[in-house]
């Protein structure tokens, strides 16, 4: 028991802060949804990319990397805008496959960007303020300071987010727009500027959660996969389109992912060595998603609440 | 004040509306009525620039083309549909579905004006302010498309089937609101299938038959006429 409640502790505690960064990645995929009615394959490459930014213009400019947030956030939106108006608003008077294929498709050139630009091996940021700074929380808990900034500090992205949402102006018409794109219209809203506007908050909120991750996950070219799974876990989980559900099964995923490091301290502890499940906690977020889907397809909240 | 001349409305090659052309002078009430399906929520969309017009025609309101504008920039130009459907932003309270009818409207004290004068013109929308715009009654939601329509300050406000699946009580209600506006001299184009009271109201009507306005005349002497008594009105 003395090794296992620690252990416990340990994922939980490690569980809930990536839970909070999750609720970040998928709030701008959510978004995107709920206003668009469109599913971003390259959502994770946006992260990607916000990832790269922190860890090549940190840096460059001289400064922390927690400083560059802002500049992934921008770099974020500019790549969700150009993305919108580039490409996205062209695949809308297609059917529902092509507007698949046509973000499938921008997942790839992203990610053959980044291995033009930035070669294949993983990268990590090894200097700042935040790398290999923890604490020693309770009997064996070690709190990380980077997993613990990026925790807070996608709390306060996403809060920001859904201030700017629900309580602005331009919020309440992005609102309108995903609930009624007809009746938006009548009232005067131009809908291509707000389905430009929502590109925009879903890349600058997943580039900064990105920006975030840097400093304790490595970066590589690839490294989007992951987390659009993650993401389209946690919105289906949440309910597609709506932001509280994604805030709350973002923190659902995290503590998933972490029970598997649980079960194998208990093994550990047991004696079965050979059972561990670890190495699967991924695979843990797609069985999710498939029994979301299965039993409960409009999610925890239901679509676009 | 709005000048429709000749536009014609194709759906899949199919025309569903067919040269049509209509005016309503500033300060009238002019009525479109007509049968299922004769094209008559075409007509309105294609006005709002929300219907794919063929190329020929016009569209003029207050002296300005507005044919090829986007919808937005129509509403911004004070011309304001209610939709039959009326499209409210179901999950959204009363007030948020009156406040996004103001969108366009950048002064704030404007703003609470109009929506004092809303409740005051609907008081159960003031009871009801707080309550989600989906869970009213169809009377209620009526009531709120309009009242959403109205935020804005419209120049001319078009509304589509405002009676429709409405209790008897709901729609003389309804057309009182229609009458006050007038009175207070809004223009208002008003589509119906409620030949009777919308023909009554009305300075001028449009009798719109698959696809094309047949007929046109003061509305009350179309009231009189054997056309509208024997296939509107049977009598
Ligand atoms: N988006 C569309 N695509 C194809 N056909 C359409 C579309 N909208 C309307 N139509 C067809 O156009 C015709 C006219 O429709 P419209 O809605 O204008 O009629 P209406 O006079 O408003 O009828 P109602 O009184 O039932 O509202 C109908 O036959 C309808 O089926
Ligand atoms: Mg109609």
């Amino acid at each position: 028991m003395e090794t296992l409640l620690p252990e416990l502790l340990r994922s939980l505690v490690s569980g809930l802060l990536m839970g909070m960064v999750f609720a970040l990645v998928a709030l701008g995929l959510t978004v995107i949804f709920g206003v668009m009615d469109i599913v971003n394959f390259a959502h994770g490459e946006f992260l990607m990319i916000g990832m790269y930014t922190t860890l090549v213009t940190a840096p460059l400019i001289g400064v922390d990397p927690t400083l560059t947030l802002p500049l992934a956030g921008v770099v974020g939106a500019a790549l969700g805008l150009a993305c919108y108006f580039g490409v996205v608003q062209f695949l809308l008077r297609g059917p529902m496959v092509a507007q698949l294929l046509g973000t499938f498709g921008l997942m790839l050139v992203l990610r053959n960007l980044a291995l033009l630009f930035m070669g294949s091996e993983p990268r990590s940021v090894h200097k700042g303020w935040l790398v290999g700074q923890s604490w020693l929380v309770g009997p064996g808990v070690v709190l990380e300071s980077t997993k613990l900034a990026a925790a807070v500090l996608s709390i306060v992205s996403f809060v920001a987010v859904w201030w700017l949402i629900r309580r602005t102006k331009t919020g309440m018409a992005l609102t309108a727009t995903s609930l009624d794109k007809e009746g938006a219209r009548y009232v005067g809203i131009s809908t291509e500027r707000m389905n430009g506007l929502a590109w925009a908050i879903g890349g600058a909120s997943v580039a900064i959660a990105g920006g975030l991750l840097v400093n304790f996950w490595p970066v590589d070219p690839n490294v989007g996969l992951l987390f659009t799974m993650i993401a389209f876990a946690t919105v289906a989980l949440g309910g597609f389109g709506s932001i509280r559900g994604a805030f709350l099964a973002g923190i659902l995923i995290g503590l998933i992912v972490s029970l598997p490091t649980v079960w194998d301290a208990f093994i550990r502890y047991a004696g079965l060595g050979d059972l561990s499940i670890h190495s699967f906690k991924y695979t843990f977020v797609y069985i999710i998603y498939f029994l979301i889907m299965v039993i409960r397809p409009q999610g925890l909240f239901g679509w676009k609440q | 004040m709005l000048e429709v001349q000749d536009i014609t409305v194709r759906y899949s090659g199919l025309p569903v509306l067919r040269e049509a052309s209509l005016r309503v002078e500033e300060g009238q009430t002019v009525s479109v009525v007509g049968a299922n399906g004769a094209g008559k929520s075409t007509l309105l969309k294609a006005i709002m620039g929300a219907a794919r017009m063929s190329s020929e025609g016009r569209i003029n309101f207050r002296g300005q083309s507005i044919k090829g504008l986007k919808t937005e920039e129509i509403v911004r130009l004070g011309l304001i549909y209610v939709p039959e459907d009326r499209k409210l932003f179901k999950p959204l309270s009363v007030e948020e579905n009156l406040l996004l009818g103001a969108f366009v409207v950048d002064d704030e004290a404007k703003k609470h004006t109009k929506l004092e004068y809303v409740y005051d013109l609907f008081p159960r929308l003031r009871e009801r302010r707080r309550q989600a715009a989906g869970s009213l009654s169809g009377g209620e939601q009526q009531m709120a498309a309009i009242g959403r329509g109205l935020m804005s300050n419209p120049k001319m406000l078009m509304l589509d089937e405002p009676s429709l699946g409405l209790a008897p009580l709901m729609v003389s209600e309804v057309f009182a609101t229609v009458r006050r506006l007038q009175q207070e001299g809004l223009t208002v184009l008003l589509v119906e299938q409620n030949v009777l009271e919308a023909l009554e109201l009305a300075d001028y009507a449009y009798i719109m038959q698959t696809g094309r306005l047949r007929h046109e005349g003061v509305a009350q002497e179309l009231l009189q006429s054997d056309l509208v008594r024997k296939a509107f009105l049977s009598i």
